[in-house]
């Protein structure tokens, strides 16, 4: 494990358009810190929305204490966005100078987009953006890698992956190995692992690259 | 996930939601019967109970609405059955007659009534405050803080109830219900407790006959309620400022305290007392905030509050929703003779806004304004530079909703007058937005619509001619649209009444109702027909297929014409609800066919249409499909006036 200090609590949200998984990922992110013997919360923001609108999960880890399940403004430590605009959106309100941010750059159109009313940014705006919000921003085509693999509803796992692949998060590849078995039945759960481990890979590439 | 809620380990700490942990406290309780209309946040209760149900040994049922629930439970109880009652907010308003008169007549087995409210109605029409209603209802109510509380609440709840024969309300919040923390598991009892027999002169009568006796059993549970493990207070003996808080407002304060001090600018370092984190450690520190929480809200435990006062240099109020605990702290303290002590909290001039859920953040501003402090934090975030827009909610890809809205607003167009559309509440909810081309102009609660187009519909006599439409969904209609139904159809009423049957509660996750052949349980039951309840009443009805438009507008322009009330039911499976398990026909947009903007359509598919798969490809300038997202029903291929949209053909069998 990385000798690095581990912020207590350590904020993480995860966030993109309904339907994407993302309860599930934050699920199985705090179930894996739960079994490891830490203190999570998750608190979850869908309401409605599962019909196309935003949703954000804040995952919190502590050693000993139990917080709120909501982050404050701009106490994120990470944030993996599965959806461009939506990570913008909530790296507005929760990033800061230090946060490293993981998202997927594939784009879900707003329905104001697609009529034509409104329009998207480019995907350079939003990464400019991101970056003069965060401390460091990656970019993990992770609706690519599950495509890749057949399984296109797969991303929430591959983004789990890259985020795993972090040294600031507490958990291995492993650890999500013992949640996953929990929960998946056998096809599903291998499939899952390969894409988990695609986006793990990815992200240790660009780690590696830019050192 | 069922298997944690089940597991006989005690002492074994697991991830769960709130809910969940409501569903652990119910096994630990030992409960024999529970009954819920779904409602956000609390429908995933009954959906995991009804699954584990046959496993444990208990019944759980979704019933038709929460009266129905609400008076099965109280039937229950009348045996000696410790019944749990689910539902949110809303449904509470609708059981209130059933709730008041349970409320006199006490309750024989544990009857525990879990109420969950939505602050900032993330899922919901409205926010408001369920705590008044048990006030209304003369009950005793717990408010859990943590999810551990949640669920160590309902076994409590269940002691409670049966020491004073009474229901027990429970009022969870959204971040109660929807959030996930550790939670250590507690026994399961070994066997139910057997149910007794209904004795010649046992009564269950809710009459005003036991007003007295009522008051009396919430005498008693004021006593209990001093010493509840529930309340808990943590700071020093006499605290500057004293936090009276609730539900998630305890967790909330116990954090605002760590990180306002990080937001202290230098000058509010140099004055104030608490400036630093090593300073807050220090005792001196700690012996200025005291945070009282309280998971028994009513009736409050008034010596408790009033001990706690007494110390105190000023107090905040922080809670969810109306100034509920305010006022009853208020009301405590002007009791006492020459005692007076300032109280902050919710309201125009209050520090802690009075509409909208509360937050990390806004708690924090609230105690530093109570402190006379500065909350800003130093770094000032940068200003925003990409356009980032809305994301409005509208139906799925492939939602036999977006035809149906489709059909109705063409067919209204043809008949050249102003219609007048009624929603309801479910996922066609979204018809008032762009969704459902802004066609649904009022909307009321659960059952509201086809009252209201009964109301209108009797206006002809003034020379009120518009052609009015009123909106169900399936479970709505079984929830509460028959009565609404009879009356139209007794009064013959001008309207047209569509009902949605998409075969699913959709909105709250998918949960069988009476109309589907399946129980919350998972046994197959015989289903209520819709149209026949609807010809039984006596109205005449058609039936059609929303994926056909064409024919659909037609249809609805033809019963628009026709005078006195008409039934149509769109018939077509929520998508969503079965998407995985059918298999998906493939749709693609051919580029040869497809003339861009050239065609004249308008990008029809993709501005009109405005299904979330019908994208449009800005580097070929063409119409595409979104593999991804497109649920494969076909609809727009019949609907793109090029027939430039394709898809497989099924083969002729
Ligand atoms: S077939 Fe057309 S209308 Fe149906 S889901 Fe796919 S893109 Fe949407
Ligand atoms: S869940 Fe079903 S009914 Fe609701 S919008 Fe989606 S497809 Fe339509």
């Amino acid at each position: 494990m990385s000798e690095k200090v581990i912020p207590d609590p350590l904020n993480i949200i995860i966030c993109g358009v309904g339907g994407q998984g993302n309860i599930v990922a934050s699920e199985l992110l705090a179930s894996a810190l739960v079994e490891k013997g830490f203190r999570a919360t998750v608190g979850e923001t869908y309401g409605a929305s599962q019909r196309g609108g935003s949703v954000m999960s804040h995952v919190r880890i502590s050693k000993t204490l139990e917080y709120g399940v909501l982050i404050p403004q701009h106490k994120a430590h990470l944030i993996v966005g599965f959806e461009p605009m939506e990570t913008l959106r909530i790296a507005r309100d929760y990033a800061n100078k230090e946060t490293t941010t993981i998202f997927d750059p594939r784009p879900n159109y707003p329905l104001g987009v697609l009529i034509g009313e409104a329009a998207y940014p480019s995907l350079q705006e939003v990464e400019d953006e991101l970056c003069d919000r965060c401390g460091f921003v990656w970019k993990i085509p992770a609706t690519d890698l599950a495509l890749s693999t057949g399984n296109f509803r797969a991303a929430n796992i591959a983004l789990m992956g890259a985020l795993t692949a972090l040294p600031q998060v507490p958990v291995e590849a492993a650890d999500y190995d013992r949640v996953m078995a929990q929960r998946f039945p056998e096809k599903v759960l291998a499939q899952n692992q390969e894409v988990f481990v695609l986006g793990y890979e990815a992200m240790r590439e660009l780690l590696e690259m830019n050192r | 996930m069922e298997w944690m809620t089940t597991l006989d380990s005690p002492g074994k700490v697991f991830l769960l939601q709130g809910n969940e942990a409501i569903v652990r406290g119910a096994l630990e309780a030992g409960i024999h019967f529970a009954a819920a209309y779904p409602g956000s946040p609390s429908s995933e209760i009954l959906t995991m109970l009804g699954r584990i149900a046959d496993k444990r040994g208990f019944y759980a049922e979704w019933s038709t609405n929460e009266t129905c629930a609400l008076e099965a439970c109280m039937g229950a109880s009348f045996a000696h059955a410790r019944s749990l009652c689910i539902m949110k907010q809303n449904g509470l308003m609708t059981v209130g007659d059933a709730l008041h008169t349970c409320g006199l007549s006490g309750v024989k087995g544990g009857l525990v009534l879990v109420v969950a409210d939505d602050p900032s109605a993330h899922s919901s029409t409205n926010e408001f405050d369920s705590r008044n209603m048990a006030v209304s209802a003369n009950i005793p109510m717990l408010e859990p803080s943590t999810i551990q509380d949640a669920k160590d609440m309902i076994p409590y709840a269940f002691e409670l109830s049966e020491q004073l024969q009474q229901i027990v309300m429970i009022r969870t919040v959204t971040r109660i219900n929807h959030g996930r923390s550790n939670v250590v598991l507690g026994e399961l009892p070994k066997s139910l407790r057997p149910l007794k027999a209904i004795g010649e002169w046992d009564r269950f009568v809710g009459i005003n006959w036991f007003h007295e006796s009522q008051w009396e059993k919430m005498d008693q549970a004021g006593e209990i309620f001093e010493k509840s493990p529930f309340n808990t207070y943590e700071g020093p003996e006499k605290p500057a400022l004293l936090i009276i808080t609730s539900g998630t407002g305890r967790l909330y304060s116990r954090e605002a305290l760590d990180t306002l001090e990080e937001g202290m600018s230098v000058e509010v370092f140099r004055n104030h007392w608490f400036h630093s984190r090593e300073a807050l450690d220090t005792p001196e520190v700690r012996n200025k905030i005291g945070i009282l929480s309280i998971g028994t809200s009513w009736p409050l435990p008034e010596r408790l509050v009033l001990g706690h006062a007494k110390k105190a240099g000023k107090i905040l109020v922080v809670e969810e929703v109306d100034p509920f605990l305010e006022r009853g702290v208020a009301a405590i303290l002007g009791k006492e003779k020459d005692f007076s002590v300032e109280i902050l909290g919710k309201g125009k001039n209050g520090v802690l806004p009075r509409v909208f859920e509360l937050d990390p953040d806004r708690v924090r501003n609230a105690i530093a304004k109570a402190l006379g402090v500065d909350a800003k934090d130093e770094v000032p975030a940068p200003a925003p530079a990409a356009g980032v827009t809305a994301r409005e909610l509208t139906f799925c890809a492939g939602c036999p909703h977006r035809a149906t809205f489709f059909i109705v607003k063409q067919a209204l167009e043809l008949t050249e007058t102003q219609g007048v559309v009624m929603g309801d509440i479910g996922c066609y909810t979204l018809g008032a937005q762009r969704a459902g081309h802004y066609l649904i102009s009022f909307l009321g609660c659960m059952g509201a619509g086809i009252n209201a187009a009964e109301g209108l519909g009797q206006l002809n006599r003034f020379g009120f001619d518009q052609p009015v439409v009123a909106f169900s969904g399936d479970s709505t209609f079984f929830h509460s649209c028959l009565p609404g139904l009879v009356n139209a159809r007794y009064h013959n009423a001008n309207m047209l009444f569509v009902i949605l049957d998409n075969s699913a509660t959709a909105m709250t996750g998918f949960q069988p109702h009476p109309g589907i052949g399946r129980t919350a349980m998972g046994h197959p039951a015989e289903p209520v027909s819709i149209q026949k309840v609807v010809e039984a009443i006596g109205c005449p009805v058609t039936t059609a297929d929303p994926y056909d438009v064409e024919g659909g507008i037609r249809l609805v322009y033809d019963l628009l014409k026709q005078p006195g009330l008409k039934v149509l039911i769109f018939q077509q499976p929520c998508v969503t609800a079965h998407i995985r398990t059918i298999e998906k026909t493939k749709i693609w947009v051919d580029p040869e066919l497809c003339r861009g903007d050239a065609c004249g359509c308008g990008r029809f598919c993709s501005r009109i249409w405005g299904c979330p798969a019908n994208i449009w490809d800005d580097a070929n300038k063409r119409a595409a499909i979104d593999e991804v997202v497109c649920a494969g029903c076909g609809v727009c291929v019949s609907l793109c006036p090029a027939g430039a949209i394709k898809m497989v053909e099924k083969e002729a069998v």
